[in-house]
Order: C-alpha cells, then structure tokens, then sequence
C-alpha cells in the first residue's frame, strides 16, 4: 500500500473515535441543568446575565440528537464555552495557556527521552552487573514517586533551604513586569524563547531558574517508562543473529551496542511515545499545579476546583483530539522508520 | 495449583520482589489492625475521619500526644496515616475488582463472538483510550462532583478499556486452540466454552496485569486527592494529607525544614505502598515474560 493511502486510510478511522469522543463529552455535558449548559455557550461576562435567552436560543430543552448537532456545530467553530477563572472564552484561554505548557515540554521531552535511552542501553548492555540493578531499583522507584510529593520536597529544599535558588511561578514579579513591558517584544510567548529573541540575559536566567525544578520532577517520574521500554528493546535486539556476525566480526562493543543494537531497539521507544504523551499531559497538571506554574495544566486544575464545567470539558476535549493526532503521527513515523513494517496490516 | 507454587518460590527468590512481598504485607497488617494502632477516640463517629485537636491553621512537630505531629488543621498526621492504608487498599481493589470484571465480560463477548458486538466494544474501548488517562479521570470526578466514590468511578472508567482488549486478545488466541475446538465438538454451550475452558487459561495474564497496575491506580488516586478532587476534607487519605502540607512546604528564612513532618511522612506512606506493589509487579513480568528470564 502507498504511504498516502495509508495515511488517508488512518485520517479516515480517526473521524469515529472523534465522533465517540464528542459524544462522551457532549453526554457528560447533558448530565448538567439547562442553566449550567448554557454557560457553554457563554463568550463574555455580559452575557451572564441573559441565561434563559441562551437556553432558549440553543434550545437546551430540546432533544439529545438536536442538541449534540447545536453543541457540535459551536464546537467546530471554536466555540467550548466561558472560562470564568480567567474571563476568557474556553479557546482563547487554551491559547493563551499552551505556549508555558509547551515551554516545559520542550525542556521536559528531550531530558526523559535521551536520558532515558541512554540508561536503558547501559542497563542493557551490562545485564545483571551493579549498573542494571541501580538503574532497575532508580526505575522503580522513580516509577513509584508521587509526582506530587517530589515536587513538594524540591521546593523545600531549593526554594526553601537554599532561600530562593529555584523558586516556583513562571518569572519573578520583576521579570514579569519587564517581559509585559513594551521593552519586550513576546512573539511566542515561550519566555526562554522570546528571551533569546530579544537578547535579554536576565530573562532568560529568569525564566531557566522557573523551569528547573518542574522538569526535574516531570522528568525523573517519566524517564523510569522509556528506561525500561528501552532495556528490554535492547536486551531482544543484543540477542539478535546480527549482533552475533558483527561481534564475529571484530567489531569494537561499543560500536556494536551503539550502533547495531540501539538502532533497532529504538523502535519500541517511539511506539510508546504516545503513552508518554498521555502520561506527561496528566503529569503536567499535577507539575504545574504544585509549581503555580501558569500553563494550560495548572488552569484546567484552577477551572477543576473551581467546578468550572466547561472549561475542564473543553480541556478534556482539546486533549482528546491532540493525544489521537498524536498517535496518528507516531504510527505513520513507526512506517518511515521500521522498513519492515508493512502497510496493509496483513501478514505478508 | 502448581503455577501458584512456582511464583511464590520465584517471589522469595529475589531479594527486590522479596522485599515487595515483605511491603505489602506490613500494610496489610497496617490495615487490618488499624483500630488498634491507632485507636479511633471516644465518641468520634467515623473512623475515618481523622480526628482533630483544635482548628490552627498551623501543623504542630511531633510531641507526646500527636506522635508524628498534626498538619494544617490540627488533623493528626500518625492517624491518618494508618487508616490511610485501609483507604488506599480499598481505592486499589474495588478499582482493580470492578476493572478485571468489566474487562473478563465485555473482553470475552467480544473476542468469543467476534463480529459487530466486537467491532461496538472495541470502538467504545477507542474512545476512553483517546484521552490521557488523569484528564478524562479529573473530567469525570467532576461531572459527577468530588469524592471517594467519584474518584473510584473515574479509575474504572479509564482503566477497564485496557483489560477488555487483554483478555480479548487472550481468548481471541485461546479460541482457536484445539481443547476449545473440542469441547464445542461435545456440544459445549457458549457459556460454559467460555467459563470453563477459555477463562481459566486467560485470567492469570489478567491478574499479572493488575498487579502492575495497583501502584498506579493508588498513584493517580493520590494525585486526584491532591488536586482536591477526592474525598471530602479530612479523611483519611494520603493524597489529601500531602495537599494539606502545600501551604507549609517553606518554614520561615531561620527554620527552612521547619514543616517537614507534615510534607514527608504522607508521602513515605504513599511511595512505600506503590513501591511494594511495583517490585511485585516487576518481578511478576519477569517470571512470566519467559522470553526475557531466559536471558
């Protein structure tokens, strides 16, 4: 099968699970009063007050079907409802949440990915000698740690002990003034980012010193997953004949482990990189949270407490649809870069 | 059962899954005996509820009465604790309980019957599996408003999918076997192919799987708690008990570790009881992941 075929084909079988998924959102949504629901259909402050004329106008009285069709058709203009924690409409404050977001993904995806191939390979490769224990027991514990309670500690001992090295928010206040100051110009809104744009030091120390602490504790909760998926990848793939004609051969070890054997073995870390999606996407709730750090996890927890229905729903759904698009991606990489995967499905 | 007998032989081999073993069981006794560690006061009504002493804000060290201190609230950190254990085994198990169930039903509808009933089941598991796992739980306690059985419900809900397509994928492979083949031969009904010969052989690949997954249903049990989309303030739950300790993480610029007692001892509850099963749960892949214990 062509690679395009392929890809139309997974598009394709994407529309159901999108369908499904509206519709378990929307029937979460109908378990609400009319009043509540209206509020999804609330762009600014002002119209709070004409609740009744919007249940009327969507007719949140009608039908199941009639409504899913009123709700759905917003939805796909962008309409997800009103954020009341920050005066916005649902979108715009997805929006204007992800860049911090995708700040400490950036920071946050390499360190657990790399780090983690790297441990996994060392593990591999020195099976049942100390380094493979200690990297197991580091696994399993890090796979054990509440993300919470980590951060919690990180704060006392370098927010508090070292008074003030790493502290929590975004930016300190000062910062935050200067970068919303017209001296600063935001183009991406990424701090790290603009700051190098604007060749302003200070704000990128700023920003580095905000990020420390929420990767390291993203990161040695994640890293434990890929270290493992990737010792076990290395173990089958050491086995394999072509290790074998290559040690034969005279090949240095670290050429053969480095080379040979990791390339292949790569291949798992990808196919589970969705799962490292999902796990970061709640991860980053609980890591934002903690760090009142403002990204689009710590306002879905703000909107939470906060029993703010619609935003919570729209960031459910907004998540949905990434982490299946995601998938989507790693599944049509896994076909670039395994070559003996074949398209069709079949066995052939 | 033979089977049994060999991964407890392999459990006590290894001193990691040894030591699993040896966690669990102090929080089982923890658990059961938790009456008698800490003893509920006189005409306090439900034992879970940990008792307070006073209403200041500020968590109090370790003394004679409170032998692990109180956190914010004057709750008392030793009992709640200890009856902490008995929640967190019982989010763990009904979770799991009510997740094999689903799973072992809609699982084996589908992968004996096949068809449409498959194609209805195995859609529906897309849709759960769509959505990151601590999101579509946090959107579902809220819809039906916080507490302990909101959260329990919300667990369920995301964890059922994976086991439905497990055992489906099991007995789409024991179906074929000959002894399944045969017994439809003599006649068998649907039910009893699938009760007596196709699910004793698919429920030990199950059980292996929960116990993977306990650590981290207790995990993200913790982490909802934490977030205050758990049980009501002041139960006895270790998510919660660590949410207490948020507003006391820093002691004043003199005493930076002023708090600790009411940050880390929460915590040390949960990670050892996750930890516990996690080194079970590892130990129990590697003794039945043949391919990689022969390496």
């Amino acid at each position: 099968m062509q690679l395009r075929t392929y890809i139309i084909r997974r598009v394709l079988l994407l529309i159901p699970v999108l369908v499904g998924v509206s519709l378990f959102i929307f029937g979460i949504t109908m378990s609400f009063s009319p009043t509540q629901r209206a509020m999804l259909y609330i762009q600014d402050a002002k119209q709070m007050d004409a609740l009744d004329t919007i249940i009327r106008q969507y007719g949140l009285d009608r039908p199941f079907v009639i409504q899913y069709g009123t709700w759905l058709g917003q939805v796909l203009r962008g309409n997800l409802g009103y954020s009341k924690i920050v005066s916005k409409p649902v979108w715009n404050a997805i929006w204007y949440f992800l860049p911090a977001t995708l700040e400490l993904a950036i920071f946050a995806c390499p360190l657990i990915i790399l780090l983690g191939i790297f441990f996994g390979t060392k593990a591999a490769a020195h099976k049942d000698k100390p380094i493979d224990h200690a990297t197991r027991v580091a696994a399993i514990l890090g796979w054990s740690l509440p993300l919470f309670w980590l951060g919690l500690i990180l704060i006392m001992v370098f927010y508090g002990f070292f008074r003030g090295l790493l502290p929590p928010d975004r930016l300190s206040l000062q910062m935050d003034l200067l970068v919303n100051s017209a001296a600063f110009t935001r183009y991406t809104h990424i701090n790290t980012l603009d700051a190098i744009l604007n060749l302003n030091g200070a704000v990128l120390l700023d920003a580095l010193r905000h990020l420390v602490l929420p990767v390291v504790t993203l990161s040695v909760t994640h890293m434990a997953f890929i270290m493992r998926i990737m010792r076990s990848s290395m173990l089958e793939s050491l086995g394999k004949g072509y290790i074998l004609t290559a040690r034969a051969k005279g090949l240095d070890e670290r050429v053969v482990v480095g080379k040979h054997a990791r390339r292949n073995a790569l291949i798992p870390v990808l196919t589970v990189s969705g799962y490292l999606f999902a796990g970061l996407a709640g991860g980053m709730v609980i890591t934002e949270t903690i760090f009142n750090y403002t990204g689009i996890g710590w306002w879905a927890w703000m909107s939470a407490v906060n029993l703010d229905i619609p935003s919570v729903l729209g960031f459910a759904l907004f998540s949905a649809v990434l982490f299946v698009l995601v998938n989507l991606v790693v599944d049509i990489l896994y076909t670039r870069v395994d070559p003996r995967v074949r398209l069709g499905g079949g066995v052939q | 059962m033979s089977d049994w007998r060999f991964t407890v032989r392999q459990l006590i081999k290894n001193p990691l899954s040894l030591a699993g073993v040896i966690i669990i069981a102090i929080f089982i006794i923890i658990a059961i005996f938790a009456p008698l560690i800490a003893p509920t006061p006189a005409g306090h009504l439900n034992p879970y509820m940990i008792p307070r002493d006073g209403y200041v804000a500020q968590p109090q060290p370790p003394s004679e009465e409170h032998i692990l201190g109180t956190t914010q609230g004057q709750y008392d950190i030793f009992y709640g604790v200890i009856w902490g254990t008995r929640s967190a085994f019982r989010v763990a198990l009904v979770v799991m309980a009510i997740t094999i169930l689903i799973g072992i039903l809609l699982g084996s509808l589908a992968g004996y019957f096949g068809g449409l009933l498959d194609e209805i089941i195995m859609r529906i598991t897309d849709i759960f599996l769509a959505f990151p796992f601590l999101i579509l739980a946090m959107a579902i306690v809220l819809a039906l408003g916080p507490s302990l059985k909101s959260v329990i419900i919300a667990l369920t809900a995301v964890w059922w999918p994976s086991y439905a397509r497990l055992i489906r994928g099991d007995i789409l492979q024991l179906r074929e076997e000959d002894y399944v083949e045969a017994a439809r031969g003599l006649g068998a009904s649907s039910s009893r192919v699938i009760l007596r010969h196709v699910l004793p052989n698919a429920i030990y690949p199950t059980l292996i799987m929960a116990s993977l997954d306990i650590g981290a249903v207790v995990l993200s049990a913790a982490g909802l708690s934490f977030l205050g989309l758990g049980a009501p303030e002041g139960y006895a739950d270790w998510g919660q008990m660590t949410e207490f300790a948020r507003n006391w993480m820093v002691g004043p610029p003199s005493d930076p570790f002023k708090y600790w007692y009411a940050v880390i001892t929460p915590g040390v509850f949960i990670l050892f009881f996750v930890l516990g099963w996690n080194l079970l749960g590892d130990a129990f892949r590697d003794i039945f992941d043949p391919r990689l214990a022969r390496r």
